[in-house]
């Protein structure tokens, strides 16, 4: 097991830190990590949030002593390491690729030099793991993305993506839960909302779970989006 | 219910609460005051508790006109603030009459101001929280800035009744403020540790609740390879390609990718939220030990206690 490493980021956060790579089993162990702090100490921190390769705990250092919780950290960090494919839930995203809705489908076909179907069976036939939930409410980075589609961010990002927005950047990709600025490639969009407020569990994806896209046709995106 | 009317908004006056904790995970941003010295002695003036949701107030003030007789209390930046004509004292609750505008006028130091109602502004609170998100959009009034017309309840928040104490003493022109270094300050050149505890940087006007943008040093790194993305605390000091130094503050996003040299300190962190586009800003080294003194004595200052 990589060892972990545990520093301050000010007063109130303790990171903890493995090696700087996207690997589903460093980030299981972070997801396994963060769980158990809740459990245990889930009294005393404030939030627990789960990046590619770290865990940042947030405390009041009025009320936690540093060392303290770093202990507590270290403990939780010798536990056996869970099986990544075992963790968390199993989601299905219906997308409608292309179109209008996926507005970037011919430039991302062209510049990687494949058809616009190829592009759609590469997206859709991968299990992608969610690493890091962040950027807006809602929004999981998933990963990781076929090689054949590996493109940078747009040069100039988007002022306007509208919600439910399926993108590709970096070997990631995600789904714009709300209407933000934005510097992913478009391929298409879903009816499904990964934020809503209102509903009892709010956000959809949490690290740790798997999601797989569905391609779907204009007529299906439509119905689902009434439904 | 008593209310409050918005009659004029302001540059920009929202609904804060302490914050919205346990949701970062999610992606949700914590938001919350700027200066949490001032929300939370403003709330102890009025006799609430000090997470009951109060209004930042941003550089140009609003005015607002209650349906009742409020007990009302401000903190914070000081800004000349009238009410029927006459002078209203701030750090001080006082009495807003019905139907009297209590009117915000020219700024004279800070840049945030808290006011506090007795029984706190009563909206209806989104993840368990009243804190205005602006980059989410969450919060009362659908997470934006209070405009003209926008009508405010008033709650029955009875707080414990706390002793309230001194006013936070407020930045005149820019503020040193104390750094812890991390998490990342092995990513920089021994130059850009150096220049960011020497430099004097500048607040520019590309700035706001998200954080600060800051122009005065570019701090080089010691390698370009991208990160990749982590949690952003408040206070921390992000550094772009560019190498010109974000300050992340209240509403800002929950991760980011770009590596992070130092830390501002929770005690100084009120300090930051009263600075405004043009003032300066130093960044001096300290210990976990200074960091967790500074607070204690801004607990005892804010409760009354005397050290």
């Amino acid at each position: 097991m990589d060892p972990v490493t545990i520093i301050a980021a000010g007063d109130a956060a303790l990171v903890v830190e493995l090696p700087q790579r996207v690997d589903p089993e460093i980030s299981a162990r972070l997801v396994q990590m963060a769980e158990a702090l809740r459990q245990s100490a889930g009294g005393v921190i404030r939030d627990a949030v789960v990046g590619y390769c770290t865990l940042t705990v947030y405390f009041d250092p009025l009320r936690v002593d540093a060392s303290w919780l770093a202990a507590e950290i270290l403990n939780l960090a010798r536990e056996d390491p869970p099986d990544a494919c075992e963790q968390g839930a199993t989601i299905e995203v219906p997308v409608c690729y292309g179109g209008e809705l996926g507005p970037d489908l011919v430039d991302v076909a062209r510049v990687c030099g494949c058809s616009e179907e190829e592009v759609v069976r590469l997206h859709s036939e991968v299990t992608y793991r969610v690493y890091v939930v962040g950027f807006v409410p809602g929004f999981a980075y998933m990963g990781v993305v076929d090689d054949r589609l590996a493109l940078p961010r747009r040069t100039s990002p988007r002022t306007k993506v509208p919600a439910g927005s399926v993108a590709i950047a970096a070997g990631q990709t995600g789904i714009y839960p709300i209407e933000t600025p934005g510097g992913w490639h478009l391929l298409g969009r879903t009816p499904i909302r990964p934020f809503d407020p209102g509903r009892p569990e709010p956000v959809l994806f949490r690290p740790g779970d798997r999601v797989r896209f569905r391609a779907i046709d204009r007529r299906t995106f439509d119905q689902l989006g009434l439904a | 219910m008593r209310s409050m009317t918005v009659t004029r908004g302001g540059m920009l006056t929202t609904v804060q609460d302490l914050g919205r904790w346990g949701h970062q995970h999610l992606g949700v941003p914590v938001a919350g005051p700027m200066d949490w010295y001032s929300h939370r002695l403003a709330n102890r003036l009025v006799g609430n508790s000090e997470d009951a949701a109060a209004l930042e107030i941003t550089l140009v003030g609003p005015e607002l006109t209650p349906s009742a007789d409020v007990t009302c209390a401000i903190a914070g930046a000081s800004f000349e603030v009238t009410c029927d004509g006459a002078p209203v004292t701030v750090n001080a609750s006082f009495v807003a009459r019905r139907g009297v505008p209590v009117k915000f006028r020219s700024r004279v130091r800070g840049a945030r101001a808290a006011l506090a109602v007795k029984g706190g502004f009563s909206v209806t609170p989104v993840l368990g929280s009243r804190a205005t998100s602006l980059i989410s959009r969450m919060g009362p009034f659908g997470g934006r800035a209070l405009a003209p017309g926008d009508v405010l309840g008033i709650g029955s928040d009875d707080g414990a009744g706390s002793s309230a104490g001194r006013p936070l003493p407020l930045p005149e022109g820019g503020a040193r403020l104390r750094v812890m270094p991390g998490p990342h300050q092995s990513r920089f050149t021994e130059d850009a540790v150096r220049l960011l505890h020497d430099a004097r940087f500048t607040v520019t006007p590309d700035s706001n609740r998200m954080g600060y943008r800051l122009d005065g040093a570019v701090l080089a790194r010691t390698d370009q390879v991208e990160m990749l993305s982590d949690a952003t605390p408040i206070g921390s000091i992000q550094v772009p390609p560019s190498g010109l130094p974000i300050l992340l503050m209240a509403d800002r996003q929950t991760t980011g990718g770009y590596p992070k040299i130092a830390t501002v300190i929770t005690a100084d962190l009120p300090l930051a939220g009263q600075l405004a586009p043009g003032d300066w800003i130093e960044f001096a080294p300290c210990t976990r030990e200074t960091a967790i003194e500074a607070l204690r004595h801004r607990e005892a200052a804010l409760s009354g206690v005397t050290r």
